[in-house]
């Protein structure tokens, strides 16, 4: 019993190390910047235009999108649809107990998605930007949909005329293990574009990109601010901690 | 001394003002003992002069205290502790009010340093025995605030109203259910309804923001008094007040805390604040372990998360309670006959050996004994959890070496007190982690290191030679 204990410490070790979640995220793209108010405000427009049908953003206010570089008219030009004043939440009509009727769940709030979607495996955005990536063609759910990031995900892929249809392919392949030209086979599942649809796949993942730089925003439109503070207050602390040093030597020159 | 025959208070410094500060001080010294506290624990409280890297986390526990209170008063300005409001008025300190992200983040952020600085600040008391005979009083009372602490942060946790708040609550206050006889009524009055729900995040805010804060400074007054009392021990672990100036009648090796300590404590928290504004401006959420990602979601009753961890500073704890399966028991139930018959063949005092035999057999009758009284392993995960976090209490009687410092004793309580932070530390990192056979095997492992480091102590700190203390310390 021992021995078995002993083994299974030491089998454990690196299976504790490797422990992630099951799927591999594509990681968003590196040029995107959250500081781009290009991306931001594509973003935005994507966001109020596709996904505010079903999903609010009940902790954003619509007058905080100038953090985006709009002005108020702008604001109220582009994104608000619903006559909303500029100072209201970005909140949604939809009667929550419908949705869940309609769909089995009720679409999730997005203010702070992209911060609770964030794991071991990458970052929120990262998720988000797999997620609207994988969505493809399955009969055997209700809306027609499914989604390889998110399982049987409630949700139909309402971007589907934009990215076309995918479908999930199963491929076998073959890797060479060994040193006696051994071969391993495996099955990858594979998503395929089978319809294009109007954009071009690159054009696609790129406004995808987008939308998702203005969700992370969303879900912490204060993190500029608090990286750009941050830095003064290290440096005030990096002279502070000099000076404190020195009070510090100077009273104890005379302690030994 | 009567009040109004004390002696005017002099102001050392020359200025302007200095005259009327004089008489304003003397003034108040006359109705209040303002100089007599002043001397006593700051200007002639006299500290050992040889301090180390250890002894900075005691103020800097008092700074975070400070802070928390602090923020926590502004939080509370614009928090709502209702379930239907709570997690919006969260995002609403964060977005909408001027500051609020920076309270928000200074708070959540000052949550887990606490536990960091508590955790050097008890280890310090380990390492150089901070608790032996005269202060265990203050490591008593250290401990009552360590507990305090830990259900300031239980309660806490639940007011952002996110799902890891709300099945973190639920998961703890279900621990209660597993006591015999009274354990369901007792769950349900503490969460005043069938589930965690409204009454329950009403009843944990009136504890985080009043109740347990009281107590929290009450114990923090009481921790100082004794240890003012008896005096600060020090890396060597020797009494400096055996050894005193016969001029002054101070202790030789001591310097008095103002102005040594304030300004050598100064730098120790302009430190601490840099590591502190690293994690707060930078990485608030810590790869989600300060911040849980899961609690972005807002609570939902009807949806169970898949992984429910509680937040890093109870997983050690968390992990001992999962250790405890139906498998273990057979072990634990071994452990205890074993420690039965070490008492019995090392300790003279009969009653000692009778009393250990009773407890053995029935300790062992409820684990592994006919199977219509043995309790539920999940209870036994429990008692160990509970007994895990209690046994600090003990270490003053536990510890029976002749030194208090670990620079003199033997490698036997060296390997001792390494193996019980690397099982602290693993259980602790196991505890955030879902359960797998080996993880759990693993968690087995360490938990009876743990215990085994206390429970073994009185024996191990006997056994072996320690090297002689010196006279003075050694710097």
């Amino acid at each position: 019993m021992l021995a078995r204990m002993l083994a299974g410490a030491l089998v454990c070790v690196p299976l504790a190390a490797a422990a992630a979640e099951g799927v591999k995220l594509d990681r968003l793209p590196a040029d995107i910047s959250p500081n781009d108010p290009v991306s931001l405000q594509r973003g935005a427009q994507v966001f109020v235009n596709y996904c505010m049908g079903c999903h609010g953003a009940a902790y954003m206010r619509y007058n905080r999108l100038q953090d985006l570089g709009l002005t108020e008219q702008q604001i109220r030009d582009n994104l608000i649809f619903n006559g909303a004043k500029i100072g209201e939440l970005m909140k949604i009509a939809m009667d929550p107990n419908q949705s869940r009727e309609w769909f089995g769940a009720t679409p999730p709030d997005l203010s702070v998605i992209a911060r609770s979607r964030s794991s071991s495996a990458g970052s929120g955005a990262d998720w988000l930007y797999s997620y609207l990536r994988g969505f493809y063609r399955d009969p055997a759910r209700p809306t027609g949909w499914n989604n390889t990031v998110y399982p049987n995900a409630a949700m139909p892929h309402v971007l589907w005329q934009l990215q076309g249809e995918q479908v999930l392919r199963t491929e076998t392949q073959a890797i060479p293990r060994g040193s006696k030209g051994e071969v391993e086979r495996f099955e990858v599942q594979k998503l395929v574009l089978e319809k294009p649809g109007a954009m071009k796949p690159a054009d696609y993942d790129r406004m995808v990109a987008d939308l998702v730089n203005f969700l992370a925003h969303v879900a912490e439109p204060s993190r500029q601010a608090r990286i750009d503070l941050g830095i003064y207050v290290l440096l005030f602390l990096g002279v502070l901690f000099v000076l404190a040093y020195l009070l510090k030597k100077e009273y104890w020159k005379d302690v030994h | 001394m009567a009040a109004a025959d004390k002696q005017p208070v002099t102001v050392t410094w020359a200025g302007p003002l200095s005259g009327a500060v004089g008489c304003f001080l003397t003034w108040v010294d006359q109705r209040f003992p303002l100089m007599s506290l002043w001397r006593d624990h700051l200007a002639e409280y006299y500290a050992p002069k040889n301090f180390n890297f250890w002894y900075y986390f005691g103020s800097l526990a008092m700074f975070v205290l400070v802070l928390q209170i602090v923020t926590g008063i502004f939080l509370t300005m614009h928090y709502k502790p209702d379930a239907a409001e709570a997690f919006a008025s969260v995002e609403y300190i964060m977005r909408d009010v001027p500051g609020g992200w920076l309270i928000r983040y200074l708070h959540s952020t000052g949550a887990s340093f606490f536990f960091i600085v508590v955790y050097l600040h008890m280890f310090r008391g380990l390492l150089y025995g901070s608790y032996r005979k005269p202060r265990e009083l203050v490591w008593i009372f250290g401990m009552l605030i360590y507990l305090c602490l830990m259900a300031e942060a239980f309660f806490g946790y639940l007011l952002p109203w996110g799902q890891m708040s709300y099945w973190g609550a639920q998961v703890i206050v279900n621990l209660f259910d597993a006591i015999p006889f009274i354990g369901p009524t007792l769950a349900i009055w503490i969460r005043g309804d069938y589930v965690v729900a409204d009454a329950t995040l009403n009843r944990f805010f009136a504890f985080h923001v009043i109740a347990i804060p009281l107590l929290l400074l009450g114990l923090v007054a009481a921790h100082i008094m004794a240890l003012h009392e008896v005096g600060s021990n020090n890396p060597d672990g020797v009494e400096i007040k055996k050894v005193k100036d016969p001029k002054t009648g101070h202790p030789a090796d001591g310097i008095p805390f103002h102005p040594y300590y304030t300004v050598k404590d100064t730098l120790g928290v302009v430190a601490f604040l840099i590591f502190f504004s690293v994690v707060l401006f930078f990485m608030p959420e810590f790869g989600g372990y300060f911040l849980e990602y899961n609690n972005f979601i807002p609570a939902d009753p009807l949806k169970t998360p898949a992984h429910i961890a509680p937040v890093w500073y109870f997983t050690p704890y968390y992990s001992i309670l999962r250790a405890v399966t139906e498998d273990f028991m057979i072990f634990l139930a071994l452990g205890v006959a074993a420690y039965v018959v070490l008492i019995w063949r090392t300790v003279r005092d009969l009653r000692a050996k009778a009393g250990a035999a009773v407890m053995g057999v029935v300790l062992v009758f409820f684990m592994k004994g006919p199977e219509q009284f043995v309790l539920d392993p999940k209870v036994w995960g429990v008692v160990l959890m509970g007994v895990g976090t209690l046994i600090y209490f003990l270490l003053p009687w536990l510890d029976q070496s002749p030194v208090k410092s670990i620079r003199y004793k033997g490698p036997i309580a060296k390997v001792a007190l390494a193996l019980f932070v690397i099982s602290f530390v693993v259980l602790g990192y196991l505890g955030t982690l879902s359960v797998t056979e080996g993880r759990t095997l693993l968690a087995q492992i360490f938990t009876l290191v743990y215990f085994a480091f206390f429970l073994l102590m009185p024996w191990y700190t006997r056994m072996e030679r320690t090297r002689p203390e010196p006279q003075r310390v050694t710097g």
